[in-house]
């Protein structure tokens, strides 16, 4: 929503204030100001000249001369032009030496405008510069009769033919103005016109709203013998005016119109397009305008379209419909779509003789949903949509009437069609000045509060202790309501600031979240930097993770209205994410990189989806560069020790992941259940995400291991008794895992095995082909008693003999 | 005897003067004090002495002894000295070469920023509360005041999933699932991702998070409010920040606000980065509408609250003066091991 100053100070003529000011003061009564354009802060000395002279230019063809009267007593200045279009009589905008424009012929607009001094054009001297109306910093859509190439002919414009010789050009062309932006909130329905502005300007500055009278219009005869009305859907038609108006005469409309129009960037047409702009950005009223012989049977009916009926709109478009949209039609076809836009078939042209005029109430949820199936997005529909105050539709068609006969656009026939049938009443609120203190912490007045109320027209009974809420202002319902129409006069600012003074609460984060920051905390101890990524993810993804076409992370949730087929369904995973980091890290030569991602998944129960999908969190890690399989184990490890998890772990190689190394990837089974898994992104995974070198992933399903038992930390006394080390050398095929080792040195070693470590693999030419040497150091202790050489040898034979039954001996 | 001991002594002491390494210090402790050493040999001598002399002349070789060995251990120890400070000399390194450092990990830009607006907050005695992304509109939309097909619906640009199921436009949302509990009083921030229906650009983005506030007790107001707020600016962008409330418009907040903060950047002067304003918009907030408060239960004429909202992207942005959001979602690591 725009509007200019000057706009608004007619209808708040004793506003006084600066652009900054106005800015500063609306914005804190509620009434956003964005930002604001001055239309003359690059013009300077810029007058209305009269051209007394023209002569050629000796050495030059396409140059004149002009003497250029500046003031009334005849003074004249000597100015050199190439503009093809004055001639001696002429009075134009001229910029005298020394002064401003706000564009240039050669270079455009800029930022702070272009200064003009007295120069030399071929030899002969010029002291300013006549104007085109771009180089006003306007330009002839909004001046429609200036001059396309060529200097602005203020005289051409009967308006501007008297302006005396030496007066000031800028005030004359109505451009010591300004335009202010808005963001308006979706509830001031009332704010996207201007009279609704001018009266919250009215009472933030306290001046007096003065809002247009409206009179008497029409002539004998009866609107009803021009046309009836029938409307056969009231629900989404609330409200349906029509007046007549004939003998048009199209015409430019006055300057002070034209004027108001271009400062909110509309452009101006004619009389009867720019009355019914103009009408609309006053009253926030749409209004449509028919070309009356082209209505059948003088009749207009309000109804559905069919399905599928096909109508063509002015824009020369041909829309097809159905059963929700809402159709103006005469007695046989369609003249317009309801609150967008008109039809081809009954458009005003040149030649209009009468015109009908509808200012209707359509509903606003309708008239959206509807521009939007269509793709439609007009200015009326922007207004509709908002929900308009039936009450307002006949004030605004009145209004538009009165200005047809001010300017002498037609002849307006007497009486109104009205279709209303259930009239929107004003609401009454009890107010209670107690509650509004007690909610906003403050101590106003009761005689204040009714002060506020009553600038911003509300009516007020202090007997009963009620406020009437104009049908205009529709956010007002409840005393809440209330209280912050009393908030925003008495000043935000005002209010005090406090700290709520009632029970103590605990603060605190929730047992996830404080695990979920210890995994962080171990994950970037290695190394691992926190990336994000989208939620979203393109269905291609699965195909470049090769997952297979049952793969449970396929089962993905789709949205319905995604920006894109890459963003369309929502993630199983976030592999794709993270490798897609990796690749970008990767192809940018970033070396070493390590990565986490601590992020929801969206696993459906069921699909479509009935009910709200499993929300997991889940940390995966992605790395390449330093470091293999091995350090991306050794920190799920570090995960599993920091929440103390020391149940039974075990690593599956057996994980049947596509996407990764089939040699080198394992499933974590933690206490039976699968928690994490790890593993070498699979060449041909790499090769679909572009990463040209061996990376390895990790995915822990933190959701999982949030949920375990936990158990607390205990301390275990540090040992008193010495241990006894052995170590042993063992020899096996290479398909013997350590873990099965491992295993056996557990099951057989017992209570005695205080500790043991891998310390030696050995694969190579001093042991036999497809076998392998692993090399422990076992470290036996007891707590109660100091261990002898026999004891530990006997548990040793013990598990020597295990390791035997494996296939694995001690080399010799 | 006695000059005797003395000769001895003058020598054993001259010589240990001039003694210049370590090891011929043990050779002049052999040649005076070992088994074959000069004074060993006059105590072997002492048979030769008269018996009443015997106790004066042992007592004046042990003198003579003690002051030889005194002497060697000042010599060893000043000799020691001198080694270790050769040695220490040598050792002297380049302290200007680069240290050495674990690579530790960084955590994002938003999850630093996170943290400090939940220390902020969890000092103050709020709870950190989390809630589903994947929502009922329901609890989007018309738990809070937004029924079927208001204008505000569309201003959010919502994805849907089915009809009755969307991506959570804004953490509002799990304000409903806090009051539906029925435990009062409540002071919970919910911090999580959102999502709208923008397209990727420097300053939008499909997927972002917010931090939403909300306090509902007995006799909590608009005051409270704008106390607390100014209280968690100040924290976070430091001593001095100012805040300034303006009206505005949300359906579940009635009175409704947004705060500004003071630009941190240039501290309210006007510079390029709060477009001369001297002002940063940072969030928006106000006292729960009573209608959100009755659909969730709660009784409005015994109990108040206030709601705000926060784009945590936003605070990250400013804070760390990063021009392009964008960057937040593509995990260079030049960029990630900057925070």
């Amino acid at each position: 929503m725009n509007t200019s100053l000057s706009w608004i100070k007619a209808y708040v003529p004793d506003l006084d204030c600066s652009a900054q000011e106005y800015t500063d003061a609306m914005t804190l009564s509620g009434t956003k100001v964005e930002g604001y354009t001055e239309f003359d802060k690059n013009l300077d000395k810029i007058i209305v000249g009269k051209i007394n002279k023209i002569e050629k230019h000796p050495d030059a063809d396409k140059l004149i001369i002009c003497q250029v009267q500046v003031d009334e007593e005849g003074k004249e200045i000597q100015i050199v032009t190439g503009a093809p279009n004055v001639k001696e009589g002429d009075k134009v905008p001229v910029v005298l030496e020394g002064g401003r424009v706000a564009s240039s012929h050669k270079d455009g607009d800029s930022e702070n405008g272009f200064k003009i001094k007295k120069g030399k054009l071929r030899g002969v001297e010029s002291f300013g510069m006549m104007c085109s109306i771009d180089e006003l910093g306007s330009s002839t859509d909004m001046y429609p009769d200036a001059a396309k190439d060529g200097i602005y002919i203020l005289s051409d414009n009967p308006e501007y033919a008297e302006a005396p010789v030496g007066s000031d050009a800028v005030e004359l062309l109505g451009l010591h103005d300004v335009a202010f932006e808005y963001e308006i909130t979706s509830n001031r329905v009332d704010c996207f016109g201007v009279l609704g502005i001018a009266r919250e300007a009215a009472a933030t500055f306290g001046k007096k709203f003065v809002p247009p009278v409206i009179t008497e219009t029409g002539n004998e005869e009866d609107v009803n013998d021009y046309i009836s009305v029938e409307v056969q859907d009231s629900a989404l038609c609330k409200r349906y005016t029509a007046r007549v108006v004939k003998n048009i005469k199209l015409a430019p409309s006055p300057e002070w119109m034209q004027r108001r129009l271009a400062s909110v960037g509309i452009r101006p047409i004619n009389n009867l397009v720019d009355i019914t702009n103009y009408v609309m950005e006053e009253y926030s009223q749409p209004m449509h305008a028919y070309d009356l012989d082209t209505i059948e049977d003088r009749k207009i009916v309000v109804r559905r379209a069919a399905d599928g009926e096909k109508f063509t709109t002015l824009d020369g478009q041909e829309r097809e419909l159905d059963s929700t949209m809402l159709m103006i039609c005469d007695g046989r076809k369609a003249v317009g779509l309801a609150g967008i836009m008109g039809g081809e078939n009954s458009m005003i042209t040149d030649d209009v003789k009468t015109m009908l005029f509808e200012a209707a109430t359509f509903d606003g949820t309708n008239i959206r949903l509807s521009g939007k199936k269509l793709g439609m997005r007009t200015d009326a529909q922007a207004k509709f949509e908002k929900g308009l105050d039936p009450n307002t539709a006949m004030e605004a068609m009145n209004r538009a009437c009165q200005l047809i006969e001010e300017l002498g656009a037609g002849e307006v026939v007497g009486g109104a069609v009205d279709y209303y049938p259930v009239k929107k009443e004003p609401i009454s609120i009890a107010y209670d000045a107690d509650k509004i203190n007690a909610l906003l912490g403050t101590d106003i007045s009761e005689d204040d509060m009714v002060g506020y109320f009553e600038t911003i027209d509300l009516e007020v009974d202090r007997e009963k202790k009620i406020v009437i809420v104009p049908t205009w202002r529709q956010d007002l319902e409840r005393l809440a309501d209330l209280t912050e129409e009393v908030a925003r006069f008495y000043g935000y600012d005002k209010i005090p600031m406090t700290l709520p003074e009632s029970s103590a609460t605990m603060g605190g984060l929730s047992e996830k979240l404080i695990l979920e920051s210890e995994v962080r905390g171990v994950v970037e101890s290695y190394g691992f930097c926190e990336g994000m990524t989208y939620s979203f993810e393109s269905p291609k993804v699965y195909d470049k993770l090769n997952l297979a076409d049952d793969d449970m992370l396929r089962r993905s949730i789709v949205i319905s209205n995604p920006l894109g087929e890459d963003y369309s369904v929502m993630r199983t995973s976030a592999l794709g994410g993270m490798l897609t980091s990796l690749a970008t890290n990767y192809n940018r030569r970033n070396k070493d990189v390590r990565l986490y991602e601590l992020a929801n998944v969206y696993l459906p129960k069921k699909l479509p989806l009935t009910e709200l999908p499993d929300e997991r969190v889940q940390m995966t890690l992605g790395m390449y560069g330093q470091g293999d399989f091995y350090d991306m184990k050794g920190v799920l490890e570090e995960i599993f020790s920091k929440l103390a998890l020391t149940g039974k772990r075990e690593y599956s190689p057996l994980a049947g992941k596509n996407f990764l190394h089939p040699g080198r990837q394992a499933d974590v089974v933690y206490e039976g259940k699968p928690v994490a898994y790890l593993g070498e992104v699979h060449p041909a995974v790499l090769k679909n995400f572009g990463i040209g070198e061996r990376a390895y992933l990790a995915v822990v399903d933190l959701a999982e291991l949030i949920a375990m038992p936990k158990e607390g930390v205990k301390y275990a006394g540090i040992p008193k008794f010495p241990a006894i080390t052995r170590d042993i050398s063992l020899m096996m095929k290479k398909e013997i895992l350590a873990g099965q080792i491992e295993a056996a040195i557990e099951k057989k070693g017992g209570a005695l095995v205080e500790s043991y470590e891998l310390f030696d693999i050995y694969e190579g030419s001093q042991i036999l082909d497809g076998f392998k040497s692993l090399a422990y150091k076992i470290v036996f202790r007891a707590n109660d008693r100091t261990l002898t050489d026999d004891e530990v040898n006997g548990v040793m034979d013990k598990i020597i003999a295990e390791l035997d039954k494996l296939g694995a001996s001690l080399r010799k | 005897m006695k000059d005797k001991l003395a000769k001895i002594m003058e020598q054993a002491i001259a010589q240990i003067d001039a003694s210049g390494e370590l090891d011929k210090l043990n050779d002049i402790r052999v040649a005076f004090l070992g088994k074959k050493g000069e004074l060993t040999s006059v105590l072997k001598s002492m048979k030769d002495v008269a018996l009443e002399d015997r106790p004066k002349v042992g007592q004046m070789v042990n003198e003579a002894r003690s002051r030889i060995e005194q002497r060697l251990e000042e010599k060893k120890s000043s000799f020691e000295q001198k080694l270790l400070e050769e040695k220490l000399k040598g050792e002297t390194i380049d302290v200007t070469l680069p240290g050495r450092r674990q690579a530790a990990g960084h955590r994002h830009p938003n999850t630093i920023t996170l943290e400090d607006v939940e220390n902020i907050f969890v000092g103050m005695g709020y709870q950190v509360v989390e809630g589903p992304e994947v929502e009922y509109d329901y609890y989007n939309f018309e738990a809070l005041n937004i029924p079927a097909n208001h204008p505000a619906k569309d201003e959010q640009d919502t994805f849907y999933i089915t009809k009755d199921i969307l991506l959570r436009s804004q953490t509002s949302s799990v304000q409903v699932h806090e009051m539906e509990k029925g435990k009062l009083p409540i002071r919970m921030i919910a911090p999580g991702r959102v999502f709208r229906s923008d397209e990727v650009d420097a300053t939008h983005s499909p997927t972002f998070h917010q931090i939403e506030g909300l306090v509902i007790d007995k006799n909590i107001t608009f005051a409270d409010l704008k106390g607390t707020l100014q209280e968690f600016a100040i924290r976070l962008f430091g001593e001095g920040t100012k805040v300034k409330f303006r009206p505005h418009h949300f359906q579940f907040t009635e009175p409704s606000a947004e705060m500004d903060v003071s630009c941190f950047k240039c501290g309210g002067k006007g510079c390029r980065f709060c477009k001369g304003s001297g002002w940063v918009e940072i969030l928006g907030c106000g006292m729960v509408h009573p209608h959100v408060l009755e659909m969730s239960g709660i009784d409005p004429e015994q109990y108040t609250g206030f709601a705000f909202g926060v784009g945590l992207e936003r605070i990250a942005l400013f804070k760390y003066e990063i021009d392009d959001m964008r960057l937040l979602y593509e995990n260079d690591t030049r960029f990630l091991k900057q925070f």
